[in-house]
């Protein structure tokens, strides 16, 4: 099955002479017809570039980029069978929201009544009827995000890009459009392709996430394999909250050279189960749990513990346990 | 929730428009040429190469006979600089610009500490329109407005006589180098209408200095025991050195090149605008005229360059 | 910044205030002496008041011949410095390249220079290639120096829009054309025509750059300064500098306002 849109060893890079940087370093990614593909990963990891280049708004250095199996590699954005909400939403001041929705439309010559018959269809879609007349400056944060939708949704692309869309709103208003954006695409079937550093946004909303870290894809999988299975350290850390064992620690307590262990897999033991022993020295209220940071013998351990019961107190001698699957081995190198 | 995009999307045009939006695209250093010749260009023709033209006038001479200019390399013009009268009509109008500026610093500052810490809201608005409104009249105008106050029977003639102060004015006037016949025709009237009219020019930047001071400094310095005028002297004055500095490359270069008002309002002693002036007019006498320009040009470039090194780019 | 203004001291409101008195007295006055009735009228206090100079000044041919003269010329001159301005501006908003800040002193050079520099370095430009001095040659001054102000209000303008306005229409189908002309035209407009307005402005006030690149041609400062030299009749020459004061002062105020109302939409 062709991908819906493929990135071949694709280089970015930015400055000059001593300056030189390569945001994005040879990728390699494929992107399957109607999934939800969350690219993640922190503040310059090369994640908006990769965005760009498939949008057409930044050429690549080097390597091929083909949507839809067609190499559109130096194709200007208006050429290309891809939308685009951007993160900060750049509506048309100058337009009023029906103008900016049916503005596709618009340059490609549709008539008056028909684009704002078809504008008026897509904001009823995204849950703002009436407010055709209404102008940007006049919107909330979450109606504009709504329109840029609309708007990009208009000509029917065969991928949508949201660059980091959700960043500006607050986390209720986040959360609950993060269930409408998924929603909208089960059924409208179209590939997305999700830019974000919200580890929680990634794991909730995707089909498939790509982990990327300065300029390189670290992984690709399901929500479930990246947090259970990391190829790398990098993933682990980045992805949920970890204990990363080496060295002697690592082959102590888990038999190999270094190891994964999530918080939330460990408990207290109850006797004869206990893997590890240590002191409490700190513990931290996060309300729906607690997290025990533990001396194991000079490493440290956090666990996270249900917030009922007895609570450990610190300087208290505590027993953890585990799962033997709970833990997860590692590449022993520096990364 | 959704309803299904049913209808088909529509063509793509293609046309010429299209090829040649693609191609600057592909190649945005093409797309900054176009937009980038016909400014220089025009820049290159007509500014610059008429800036050449100038310098190069300026190494020529003129043939005393026939009074057409012979090109041929000669130092003769500078050599002619350097003559006393003209090294005169040098020092006079640059001394004459660095009085200009001395008193515009000293009317201006006040005003312009007024307006950044003392007036807020609508009255800043106001007083900012204040300042502004002159600058937006006409210059002549302001110069003429001038010639009419300054003259014998004129308003501020009047206004001595009232305050019974005519004795103060012809003492003024019979002073040797700077008097004249009448307020209208001296160098002194020549000063005041220099300061009139860059003023604003002093006051805005000064003012805008000010205001960038955060009032949190001027607290701390209260705070911490200094009394106003300490806090003035410590704290405000160094801050807003640049904007004074900034306002002085303007009322410098612009009393430096002016040869409307000293001639106007002025007695028959010249400025060095005058001399150009007349030099390149009545005289013919081009090429010295074009020597004579670059002294402002040097004057003004080392002022810029003495001036930058207390910061007034930053505030300008 | 204080919300509030504290109290000045008296001597630092009595300067202020004094400063600015000073700067409007002046102008007042010429206001009022268009309407004096002395024939000699810089005599103060005005005997009388009248309105009859400005019939005379209306009957003056060579009042309007200049006044003519000036609105062709700064309608030819503004028009150019708009497109050369704009030009610029569309190149040195964003791009960085080598050679760019030397191009932005280029553009301010003509006014940063003093007015005889620029008027004599251009006379001898015209004289040198034998271009006899007409009409024209005041208009390539006149822009030469109108490019800057025109610049400068589209340069900000450029450098305030947010650059995925254009991004977002190319995105979605409109080309380089288009997007012109929905997105950047509109945006671009009121900046354009408050840097119009400002050369418009400049260009019917300039005197000295003018009286070097003119042949026989008398604009009305020009004329102006004619008659500061050389007087014929004072009191229209009051009423001209009223109508001057009227003719740059109404534009500028325009720009003025263009330019302050799209701040706070930002």
């Amino acid at each position: 099955m062709t991908a819906a849109v493929a990135l071949e060893r694709v280089s970015c890079e930015f400055g000059s002479g001593p300056n030189r940087v390569r945001a994005v370093d040879a990728i390699d990614l494929a992107l399957e017809p109607g999934e939800f593909f969350t690219l993640l990963g922190p503040s310059g990891s090369g994640k908006t570039t990769c965005l760009r280049m498939i949008g057409g708004f930044t050429l690549p250095a080097a390597g091929r980029i083909l949507i839809g199996g067609v190499d559109m590699t130096m194709q200007p954005p208006y050429a290309r069978p891809v939308n685009t909400v951007f993160q900060d939403y750049a509506l048309f001041p100058h337009m009023t929201v029906r103008e900016n929705v049916a503005y596709a439309l618009m340059v490609r010559g549709t008539g008056k009544a028909e684009r704002e018959r078809r504008a008026d269809a897509l904001l009823d879609m995204v849950r703002l009827p009436g407010l055709g007349e209404r102008r940007p400056a006049q919107l909330s944060g979450g109606q504009r995000q709504r329109v840029a939708l609309a708007r990009a949704l208009i000509n029917q692309p065969q991928v949508l890009l949201l660059d980091e869309p959700l960043g500006a709103l607050d986390l209720k208003l986040r959360e609950q459009m993060q269930g409408e954006l998924k929603a909208l695409q089960k059924s409208l079937g179209i590939t997305f392709l999700f830019i974000t550093h919200d580890q929680h946004e990634a794991l909730s909303m995707s089909d498939r996430i790509g982990v990327i870290d300065r300029g390189r894809l670290e992984q690709v999988g399901t929500p479930r394999a990246i947090y259970d299975t990391p190829a790398t350290r990098f993933v682990a850390r980045f992805v949920g909250a970890a204990n990363l064992l080496d060295g002697e620690p690592a082959r102590r307590l888990t038999g190999h050279a270094a190891a994964l262990l999530r918080p939330e897999r460990i408990g207290l033991a109850n006797g004869h189960d206990a893997r590890a022993t240590g002191t409490v020295t700190d513990v931290q209220y996060y309300g729906a749990f607690l997290r025990v940071t533990v001396d194991v013998g000079g490493a440290r351990i956090s666990a996270d513990l249900a917030a009922a019961g007895a609570l450990p107190e610190p300087g208290a001698q505590v027993a953890l346990r585990w799962d033997a699957g709970a833990v997860h081995p590692l590449a022993a190198d520096a990364r | 929730m959704a309803v299904a995009l049913t209808w088909p999307p529509p063509p793509t045009r293609f046309g010429l428009l299209r090829r040649v939006s693609d191609r600057l695209y592909r190649t945005p250093r093409l797309l900054l040429a176009l937009l980038l010749v016909p400014p220089l260009l025009w820049f290159g023709v007509f500014y610059l190469g008429s800036l050449f033209t100038l310098l190069a006038n300026a190494f020529f001479q003129i043939d005393e006979y026939s009074g057409r200019v012979v090109r041929e390399l000669t130092l003769k013009n500078f050599a002619a600089l350097a003559e006393p009268a003209n090294l005169d009509v040098a020092l006079r109008t640059v001394t004459m610009a660095a009085l200009v500026t001395l008193a515009s610093v000293g009317l201006g500052f006040p005003v312009a500490h007024y307006m950044a810490r003392h007036t807020s809201g609508a009255t800043k608005a106001l007083c900012y329109i204040a300042v502004m409104l002159p600058l937006w009249s006409s210059y002549l105008v302001r110069v003429y407005a001038w010639k009419l106050l300054l003259a014998k029977e004129g308003a501020v003639s009047w206004l001595a006589a009232q305050l019974h102060l005519g004795w103060l004015l012809d003492a003024l006037l019979a002073l040797p180098v700077v008097g004249g016949n009448s307020l209208s025709f001296s160098p002194l009237g020549t000063f005041v209408v220099f300061v009139y009219l860059w003023l604003p020019f002093m006051i805005l930047p000064i003012q805008a200095a000010i205001e960038r001071i955060p009032s949190s400094l001027l607290e701390a310095s209260g705070d911490l025991g200094a009394a106003p005028h300490e806090t003035f002297r410590s704290v405000i004055l160094p801050l807003a050195w640049p904007g004074v500095a900034a306002g002085s490359i303007l009322t410098f270069s612009l009393t430096l090149g002016d040869y409307i008002v000293p001639q106007v309002i002025g007695d028959s002693t010249l400025f060095i605008g005058q001399v150009v002036s007349l030099q390149q007019g009545v005289a013919g006498n081009i090429p010295f005229a074009a020597a004579f320009s670059l002294v402002p040009i040097v004057v003004v470039g080392a002022y810029l360059w003495f001036v930058k090194r207390q910061g007034a780019f930053d505030a300008l | 910044m204080r919300s509030e203004a504290k109290r000045a001291p008296l001597g630092l409101s009595i300067a202020a205030w004094g400063g600015l008195a000073f700067l409007h007295v002046p102008l007042a006055l010429i206001v009022l002496y268009a309407f004096s009735a002395e024939d000699k009228s810089y005599v103060f206090p005005p005997p009388a008041l009248t309105t009859e100079w400005f019939a005379v000044a209306f009957e003056r041919d060579d009042v309007w011949r200049a006044i003519g003269l000036s609105l062709r010329v700064a309608a030819w001159a503004t028009a150019t410095a708009l497109v050369l301005g704009t030009l610029a501006a569309a190149a040195l908003a964003r791009t960085r390249f080598f050679g760019r800040d030397a191009i932005t002193l280029l553009l301010v050079l003509p006014i940063a220079l003093p007015g005889i520099v620029t008027g004599i370095a251009l006379r001898t430009g015209f004289n040198s290639f034998e271009i006899p001095f007409s009409f024209w040659t005041i208009v390539i001054g006149h822009a030469t120096f109108c490019v800057v102000v025109v610049y400068n209000n589209a340069v900000a303008r450029l450098r305030r829009m947010s650059p995925s306005l254009v991004e977002a229409s190319m995105d979605l189908g409109a080309d380089g054309f288009q997007t012109l002309r929905h997105v950047i035209a509109p945006q671009l407009g009121s900046a354009l025509l408050a840097g119009g307005l400002l050369a418009f402005a400049l260009s019917f006030d300039e005197v000295i750059v003018t009286t070097f690149t003119a042949g026989q041609q008398t604009t009305l400062p020009i004329w102006m300064l004619q008659e500061l030299i050389r007087p014929r009749q004072r009191p229209v020459t009051n009423v001209v500098a009223v109508i001057i004061i009227a003719l740059t002062f109404l534009p500028i105020l325009a720009a003025y306002a263009l330019t302050r109302r799209d701040e706070p939409t930002r």
